[in-house]
């Protein structure tokens, strides 16, 4: 039992997400294993950021277990997931547009610091000093994505490839052992593109486990260890890329049922 | 970084210093010492609000209940049962964070125009408490006899003793609100301006950063208003109307939402404005707030304080038109 833990990072059990009338997962399971990146594909409308909102915790499922490392999280607020490790980027960008470059990513490390009201207010040096540090370790995650030469931009004058690099910079700032990427590569060029799978690829070699959903599948193919895919909010396959490749059931899914 | 310089607030603080000497020299302008002391009472509602409204994101439109629940609970105190004027002040802090809690605690979920709604609503509400409980307010008639201020002996019994009182005050709440705004939890206040959804991805515990600074402006109006019953040694409800409410909103827009500058500035020509400028317009006063805030939000929607940017978009036009 306490091996699975450690293999498994997440791990869903018979999740099931309702809105109204509408099944927008229906019995979920499936497990991340520790240090892989794992992708979630489907045609629009399978469930796939339903699925993130759920495991982030910005609503609760109708049914089922959420586990992380063993725990399980799925009555948790957003907040509270954040601070045990999980952390997200969003499909449509969701910077801090009234921010610089670097006070995003300093953002990001909200869940390593005490906030006190009374405690920044009277600006004592202890939280003075904490600003320092949190200071420092964006500048060297902005140079990890290198926006560093960017740090005082307005973060909404990045263009969209930055931003989404940008995106992923703040999620990483948390030091999270899970990092759940909604879309990456959509609406970036080719160039862009490269350039964010291969930081996906060096965030995963630094040990963090990666969550992705992503529409690209040169993207996906490159980079998963491991293929989840959903139809209507079912999973109809799971496995390695070659073996999800050749799955009827995945063929028919995006190409109509031909067969 | 968003750092706010020191220069500025040095010089500030020597303005505030030197002003009523230079006022006592200009027969014409001799009053405005206290005038300023009005600004000074309004400046401490404004900056908690600028930290609310323009840093937070959350809209208020009825601080103007809070200045009175402070003026009330420091009058009622101190005129009905003579209890020190400082620890009332205290008490009435107290149960403006009480109940801006209890009001923020269900309204600040709602968004927007709602949360506008519903803070005009507890405004009404508060107001007619005012008039109503007129064992306790005198209604709105109002109640006087509440004490002046003292010190260990030492009287604020003149305009410029009440004056450096003041706004001793605000330069201290002053800076206290710039650290915070400089802090981890400004860094976390702007991030629920921008996305509430990505803050709490982020780790920010969006309703409790919203609670603390709803309570924060509530405790400084507060604050505010036992000052104001302590100066005038007289409140009645029609000062803490919704018309105030509306009056304060229209400072900060003016000064500029954005900037906790903004909010003083804004502050003090609306004051200067309503108390000295304006005074042959009588009733149709109203007609000229609309007007600016009209002209500011159309024209400026960053306020005064976004000036200098227009300025400076203006000239690079010209600039470049010439080419």
């Amino acid at each position: 039992m306490s091996a699975d833990i450690e293999e498994n990072v997440l791990e869903l059990q018979g999740v099931i997400v309702t809105f109204g009338g509408l099944m927008a997962l229906s019995d979920l399971n499936f497990k991340v294993r520790r240090g892989t990146i794992k992708a979630i594909i489907g045609p629009n409308g399978a469930g796939k950021t339903t699925l993130f909102n759920v495991i982030t915790g910005s609503f609760p499922p109708t049914e089922g277990t959420v586990k992380f490392k063993g725990r399980p999280i799925q009555h948790l607020k957003a907040h509270k997931i954040a601070a045990l490790g999980i952390s997200r980027t969003f499909q449509t960008v969701e910077l801090f547009g009234n921010m610089t470059v670097i006070e995003n990513v300093m953002l990001g490390c909200h869940t390593k610091i005490r906030t006190s009201f009374m405690a920044s207010g009277f600006a004592v040096p202890q939280s003075r000093r904490k600003e320092k540090q949190i200071e420092e370790s964006a500048l060297k995650i902005l140079k990890f994505i290198g926006l560093a030469d960017k740090f005082k931009d307005s973060a909404d004058s990045l263009p969209l490839g930055e931003q989404k690099l940008l995106e992923i910079g703040r999620a990483l700032a948390s030091e999270p052992e899970l990092i759940c990427l909604d879309e990456p590569a959509a609406g970036l060029n080719e160039t862009e593109t490269h350039v964010a799978s291969s930081l996906i690829k060096a965030i995963n070699a630094k040990g963090t486990t990666v969550l992705l959903v992503e529409h690209d599948m040169k993207v996906v193919m490159n980079i998963s260890n491991e293929i989840l895919v959903l139809n209507y909010g079912e999973k109809i396959a799971e496995g390695p890329p070659e073996d999800v490749r050749n799955s009827h059931r995945v063929i028919d899914a995006y190409l109509g049922g031909v067969a | 970084m968003l750092r706010i310089a020191k220069l500025p607030i040095a010089v500030f603080a020597l303005f505030i210093i030197v002003f009523p000497w230079i006022a006592r020299q200009i027969p014409v302008i001799e009053h405005y010492t206290n005038i300023m002391v009005f600004v000074g009472i309004y400046c401490l509602i404004t900056i908690g609000l600028s930290l609310l409204m323009g840093y937070a994101g959350q809209i208020s439109i009825g601080h103007a209940a809070f200045f009175g629940i402070g003026a009330y609970v420091s009058g009622i105190l101190t005129a009905k049962y003579g209890m020190n004027a400082w620890a009332c002040m205290v008490i009435g802090m107290a149960i403006a964070a009480v109940v801006a809690a209890l009001v923020g605690a269900p309204s600040l979920k709602l968004k927007g125009h709602y949360l506008a709604m519903a803070t005009i609503a507890f405004g009404i509400i508060v107001f007619i408490i005012f008039n109503e409980e007129i064992e306790w307010t005198g209604g709105p008639d109002g109640m006087s006899g509440i004490p002046g201020l003292s010190l260990f002996g030492f009287e604020f019994n003149s305009v410029k003793r009440y004056y450096y009182l003041v706004w001793g005050f605000v330069l201290a709440v002053f800076i206290f609100t710039v650290n915070v705004i400089q802090s981890g939890t400004g860094r976390a206040l702007r991030a629920i301006h921008a996305s509430e959804p990505a803050a709490s991805a982020m780790g920010v515990d969006v309703f409790r950063f919203k609670i603390l600074v709803f309570v924060y402006s509530a405790v400084l109006a507060s604050l505010a208003g036992s000052f104001y019953a302590h100066y005038l040694n007289f409140i009645n409800p029609s000062t803490f109307d919704l018309f105030f409410s509306v009056k304060l909103l229209i400072m900060i827009a003016l000064g500029g939402m954005h900037s906790i500058w903004g909010a003083i500035v804004g502050t003090g020509l609306i004051t200067f404005l309503s108390n000295e400028w304006l005074r042959y317009f009588e009733e149709f006063e109203i007609i000229v707030y609309g007007a600016i805030l009209l002209f500011v939000t159309v024209l400026l929607p960053d306020g005064l304080a976004g000036v200098p940017g227009v300025v400076k978009g203006w000239f690079r036009k010209q600039v470049s038109d010439e080419r």
